[in-house]
Parts: structure tokens; sequence; C-alpha cells
């Protein structure tokens, strides 16, 4: 019996943690993620979850407040945007090199300054050497979807990182769509029973953790931090199936959209994916032979499967919604290195930075090849 | 030395277990004195076990035990603090 | 029994800091956390932000502690201890925990980590009234890290960030109140002590505990290194800063001024400062009014702590005096 709901993504992932109901969860508030956690706090006023929320004083404190929850023994799991993902950078490093499975929201939102509290990815991409897992999704519905895997994915004991589910600011986090829940007890018996390692509450046999490494030890621990992360592609690949049993929407580290027979394929992150697709079923109508991958998982990077899927596509075109300066767009950089060698024409934009939109007009202009460097910027687009 | 562990075999995260871990000696970093206690002075107040930063005065039965010479650093805060001066430093 | 066989007694023959770490000969540091951990009967987890103290005991792969420790950053450790917190709480309820008693949580942090980096998480989780204890231990600089001014370094203390020189007496700024500042946070329980006053640091300890929500203890102790001194005068130099009423102790009960100790005899601050390196260009004949200001000031500060307190008989202070109240029985 489907529970086929109007939510936007940031009660969609309310609910999700409704039905994760993890114990506790440290909570600043910031733009735009604040959907989620008031949404959150209103059903644990009303009884609809136990979880122990601690409004903490600052993003800080609420990733500092969430490592220290994990280890005790405590599903954890918290939220954040841009500037407040900028503030916990630090102990967002620590979480991951800690092992500590936290699942964290990210309502993706652009980097001061200017000051902007629109959609792009400029900070996931600040983390992106962090460790911990990111995934993105394109709407409403896979928000909730990959926030219910992500516990089970944090927690698997090959992996035991952070993960972060990220939605597009304001494009997902505040638009309502149609959003099936999952029946609680099938959410409940997904995910399961919390286990780590060693709990810091573990008196009868103390540990201790957070150890100062000299030369001698840390490059080692961060090889085993980068081990898990790796080997969470394969984790994420069973738990893509297993719920794709429970809810007939299956998830794997990217989606192939019509890319059979393309010679032209975008790449792209979260919502924008969803435009193209309409852009690209319109051109096929036209007989244009266009495709796009959807990267869904953005760390760990699918670089194999990036590779196998655009092997007899001629032409790539990465959409970046984060600019390097200086570098490289992020993605694109990505990609590059995953198609190096295979002959084909890679080439790249940016888009969309501070909540630009992205138009169906612009996408078409990408797969006509006469799209500039910087999609949509008044002014000079070009690079040096 | 202890040989240095390959990273698969770190205990995730470096969480450490004091029953099994290495305990360094520190007991080379004291410059030519050691303490050393006459015993039928002492009163077993037991204050130099509390004031010494290396844990190093022994106790047993709640009474003065020695000193962990592998741990002592030479401080001579036992020796100072000492109500009776039942503690001196000499040469090593 | 003594209270000093009662913290033997309390450790059940496993030290909860044992030795074989790198602290300096002759640290402060460790009396002030094993007279905390010996007096705290119930089981315990450390929460320790970076410092002198978590650096030197725990180098991967040894450890010096046989309590549940953990340590995240330098200047969360109120955020950290707020989620342990937050997590027996929660488990509790959901009853996921063994029977028994709870964990007392507990928090080792510098001054640095208290004062300055640690102020904002340490008062939000004050503001939030997890129930925890918060332990500074302040020796007046970041230590760890070369002996640099922090917000608890003493008004015209030489560090390496603010060194006494032709033109400069050291620091130049006062030292924050951070025992007030916990105690403007309405907190039930915050103690300024200092480590040699183990006695009174130990009964305070078991008040903080039993407190129902967060407590706080200020306790003031020695780096030999950076206050320039033998290691082996830990306790006259400690004694000296509370007999000289630069570091008085006190607590404060659900908001009530009470003073815990008053010395017999009380020290001219220029014989203390005579004890530091620190302070030795204050020596000079030159820096006499910068001297008798250091005076000034802890008189003041000390007869407005009398005030709160609610002593309006404060003895001069130049002679020694028996007529202050001792504080209540326990």
């Amino acid at each position: 019996m489907s529970d086929l709901r109007l939510l936007t993504g940031g009660e969609a992932v309310a609910h999700a943690m409704r039905q994760i109901d993890p114990d506790v969860v440290p909570v600043y508030p910031i733009t735009p993620q604040t959907p989620i956690i008031q949404t959150f706090a209103k059903l644990v006023a009303d009884g609809r979850a136990q979880t122990e929320i601690v409004n903490v004083e600052s993003e800080h404190s609420a990733m500092s407040a969430a490592i220290g929850a994990a280890l005790a023994g405590a599903r954890t799991m918290t939220a954040t945007s841009s500037q407040g993902l900028a503030l916990m950078a630090e102990v967002v490093y620590i979480a991951a090199s800690m092992r500590a499975p936290i699942v964290m929201a990210l309502g993706n939102r652009a980097l001061s300054g200017p000051i902007n509290i629109h959609c792009d990815h400029s900070d996931s991409m600040l983390i992106r050497d962090s460790g911990v897992i990111q995934l993105f999704a394109e709407n409403a519905q896979e928000a909730y979807d990959l926030t219910v895997i992500a516990p089970r994915l944090a927690e698997h004991p090959d992996v035991l990182l952070p993960v972060l589910v990220c939605q597009d600011g304001f494009t997902i986090t505040h638009s309502a769509e149609p959003v099936e829940l999952l029946p609680d007890s099938v959410v409940r018996d997904f995910i399961g029973d919390y286990r780590i390692p060693y709990s810091v509450l573990d008196v009868r046999e103390p540990t201790t953790q957070g150890p100062f490494a000299m030369p001698d030890y840390y490059y080692e621990f961060r090889r085993q931090q980068a081990a898990a992360s790796e080997a969470s592609a394969a984790v994420f690949a069973e738990l893509g199936c297993e719920f794709a049993q429970l809810a007939g929407r299956a998830y794997g580290e990217v989606e192939e959209y019509r890319l059979e027979g393309a010679s032209t394929a975008i790449l792209a992150l979260g919502s924008t994916a969803g435009t193209v697709k309409d852009v690209v079923d319109e051109l096929r109508e036209d007989g244009e032979p266009v495709g796009l991958l959807r990267i869904t998982s953005f760390r760990p990077f699918p670089a194999a499967a990036v590779a196998a899927a655009l092997e007899n596509v001629a032409s790539v075109v990465v959409l970046d919604r984060a600019d390097s300066p200086g570098g490289t767009p992020p993605l694109g950089a990505e990609v590059a290195a995953a198609l190096y060698g295979s002959g084909c024409r890679l080439s790249g934009a940016v888009y969309g930075l501070g909540g630009r939109d992205l138009h169906p007009a612009d996408i078409r202009a990408v797969f006509a090849g006469a799209a500039p460097a910087h999609i949509g910027l008044r002014g000079e687009a070009c690079r040096v | 030395m202890a040989e240095l562990t390959p990273w698969q075999h770190l205990p995730v995260a470096g969480a450490v277990r004091p029953d099994t871990a290495i305990r360094p000696v520190t007991g080379g970093w004291r410059t030519g004195e050691r303490p050393e206690a006459d015993l039928p002075a002492c009163v077993n107040c037991l204050l130099c076990w509390l004031y010494c930063p290396d844990s190093a005065i022994l106790v047993e039965s709640e009474a003065f035990n020695g000193f962990d010479l592998d741990a002592c650093k030479g401080c001579a805060i036992c020796a100072e603090v000492c109500p009776v001066g039942a503690i001196a430093m000499v040469a090593e | 029994m003594s209270r000093l066989k009662t913290l033997v007694r309390n450790q059940n023959g496993i030290q909860p800091l044992r030795g074989g770490h790198s602290l300096c000969q002759g640290c402060g540091v460790p009396m002030v956390v094993r007279t905390v951990l010996s007096t705290i009967k119930q089981p315990t987890v450390v929460v320790n932000a970076t410092g002198c103290l978590e650096v030197a005991t725990t180098r991967f792969p040894t450890t010096a502690w046989n309590v549940p420790w953990l340590h995240v950053a330098f200047e969360n450790a109120a955020a950290v201890a707020s989620g342990v917190e937050s997590a027996q709480r929660a488990l509790r309820r959901r009853h996921a925990l063994p029977a028994g008693e709870d964990v007392a949580v507990v928090v080792f942090a510098g001054d640095g980590g208290t004062y300055d980096i640690g102020l904002q998480a340490l008062s939000g989780a004050l503001e939030r009234g997890h129930r925890f204890l918060f332990v500074c231990y302040d020796n007046e600089a970041y230590m760890n890290t070369g002996v640099q001014r922090s917000g608890a370094t003493p008004f015209a203390a030489s560090t390496t960030t603010s060194p006494a020189g032709r033109e400069s007496w050291g620091k130049a700024q006062q030292r924050k109140d951070m025992t007030a500042i916990a105690v403007a946070h309405h907190i039930p329980y915050v103690a300024q002590a200092a480590a040699t006053h183990w006695h009174d640091l130990s009964v305070k300890v078991e008040r903080a505990v039993a407190a129902n929500g967060p407590a706080f203890l200020n306790v003031l102790t020695d780096c030999p290194v950076g206050w320039g001194h033998e290691p082996r005068l830990f306790a006259q130099v400690i004694g000296g800063a509370v007999d000289c009423l630069f570091w008085p102790l006190y607590e404060v009960v659900e908001g009530r001024y009470q003073l815990t100790y008053a010395p017999p005899s009380v020290l001219q601050v220029a014989d203390w400062l005579a004890l530091q390196g620190r302070f030795a260009h204050l020596l000079e004949p030159e820096n006499e009014p910068v001297v008798a200001r250091i005076q000034e000031q802890i008189e003041g500060d000390w007869l407005a702590l009398l005030d709160r307190c609610g002593d309006r008989l404060a003895p001069s202070l130049t002679r020694p005096s028996n007529s202050l109240p001792r504080a209540a029985p326990a």
C-alpha cells in the first residue's frame, strides 16, 4: 500500500529521519537545510521519534557532538549547508578519520562570498578530500531513498565513515514533489541495529580514541581510511540492490540515461540531471543521439563505471556547479582522470553558481557544441 | 624497538587498548639523581603518591611501597613535599 | 579513613593515568587529573582537548589512560562531551545500556582550550545543561606549543608571544575571569581550586559530580617550563599563588558564593612573583609600579570576592588573620 505524499526534499528527509529514529541529532540552523530540522523537531516534539535533539551553538559543535555521540554507541545524524559545512570542515575530516558513521543531510548551497543562500555545489567540493562519502540526489524521492540507505552504508564494518546525502538547496529542499514513503517497519528492518567496534562508554574494556600519531604512523591511518572509502563502493552497490527489492527503485554509483548509441553525453550532479533528462528526451524525439550520465556517488568517485558507460560516446561534456579558481572545475577534473586515454573529446562548463538557473535552452546549446565555458555568465565567458 | 605495523593491521581509527598497549620507559629522563626512601621515617601519608606526575610511587595496602624507576623522571617533587623528609634524591 | 587513603582505595589497584607518558619532569597537570579521577567513584569517560595532556599521554600506539578516553580537536571538548552525554541519555532511555550507574563524563582541557578557543563550545554545553564535569587545568598559557600567551595569562607575565623586553612588561592585558563566566551560565556548581590544595579540590570534585547538571572547575596548576622555576618547587609556587590571594579558592553553589580557603598568612604578591622566571623582569627597580599595580588589583579582586561571599570582615592584607569565615561543612 503506497504512502504517496507531496513533500519538499527537506520534509522528505525529515520523514526518513523519523523512520530511522536516530538516537542523537546535534544540529544548528542554516538556510536551506532548516526545513529538515524544523520538520524533524516537530515530529520529535509530537513523539513520532525518540531522538535526543541537541540544539548546539554552532555547526562546528554539531559535528563535534556527533562524533562524541556516534563513538559512544548512538546512531547519530545531522544536517547543514554551505557556511555551516565550511565551519565544521575541520571536524568533518576528523569524523572520517575517527571512522564515525554519522549520516548528514546536506542542502547544497554556495559558499560565501558574497553571501548567497542558493544552490551550487561548492560546499560539497570544499570537503571532497575529507574521506566522507557523498551521494547526490536528483529529486526529493531520491533524497528520501538515499537517506534511508545511508545508515547501512555508513555503519557497514568495511566502511565506518560519515555519509553525506546531498540535495540541491531550494531546488530540491524547498520544492514540493510526489514522494513515496516506505512503511515505517520496512525502514526499521532495513537499517537494523547500530554497532561500532569500540564505544567510549565501554568502561569494562576501555579504549583510547583520537590518538596523536607521529610520522611513523599517520600515513598508515590515512591509507586505512582511504581503503574504507574504496570498499564502500561495493557496499553501496549491494545496498542499492537490496533497496530495489523493497522499494522498486534502484540506485547505483552512476545512472545511465539513454546512452545507447549516444554520440554526445552530458555528465552532471544533482537536480540539473533532471532538466538534462527532459532535454535528452526532446532531442531524441528529433533523432539526436544524445544522453546523460548522472553521478550519484561523487565520493568515492566511480571512475571505472564512468569510463565503462562512456566507452562508445564520442563527445563528453561535464557540467560543474562549482569552480576551482586557477584550476580545473572539480567534477571535470575527476572525469578527465577517469577518461584519460579513452580517445573521446572531453570538454566542460561551469554553470549555476549562487543559484543561477540552468535552462533547457542552455542544455540544448551544450549538446550542439555551442555552450560557453561559463554558462549564463554576463560578460566574457572564455577561460584564459 | 617494536616493529611498525602495516596499515592493514592497525586497529580501526587507531583505538588503543591500555592492557595491550606498549608502556614506554621514561626512567631514562633522569639526569643523575633518583629518589630514595627512608622507610622507618615514612608515615604512609601518601602525599608523594598523589603529587607524583608520573604515577611512580607504588602503593600496596594503602602504604608506601617504593618507586617505579621505569617511570620516575627525577623531578624531586616527592622529596620536596614529604612532610617528614623521608625522601631524598641520591646520585645514581 | 583519611581522604588520601580513600583516593587510593577508589582506584581499586588501577591507576586511571599511569606513568610512561611524556609530560615534562615535574608537570603540574597529572596531579589534577589523578585527584579528580580518583575522587570520582563511578566509572568515568574522559574527553580531552588538544594540549599537553592529550599529546603526551596518547602517542600511538601507546596510551597512559586506563579509562575510556576520547580526543577530537582543540576547541570542541565540551561539544564532544555533550555528544557523549546525550548518547548515554538517549541509550539509557531506550534501555540500550547495561544495567548500572551512568558513566561520569569528565572533560580535561587546558586554559587555551577553555578560556579562548574552547569558550564557545563550553558556553553552549553549559547553557544546554548537560550533566558533565568540565575541568580546566589552568597553567596560564599555551604551553604545549611553546608558552604562548592565552586569555588566562596574568597581567605582566612574560610569554613567547608577550615577551618582556625593553619596551614591554610582558602581557599587557588582564586575564579573563573564567570562573565568573561559568557562573554567569547559572549552572549548579562552579569552583576555583588549585592542584596542591588537593583536599579542597577533591571535595569540590565530589560536589561537582553530585550536581544535577553541568559543573565547572577552574584548577590552577603549574608548568615549571613556562613559569620558569625548578620542577621540585611545585607546591611552593602553587601554594604561593593561593596564599598571596592571586588565586582564591571558592565555590559557587546554585549561584551562592562561598569561600573555601582563607590563607592563615597572606603573602605579598612580590614574594610570589619572585619565585617565577616569567615574572623575573618585574624584579627590576623600574618595574616596581607594575608590581604595585598587581598587588592593588589582587586586593581589589579579593575584597570583591569577599563581598560576593557575604563577608564584611575583610582582614587587613598585610598581617595574618583568622577572622575569615570557613566554608560550611560538607
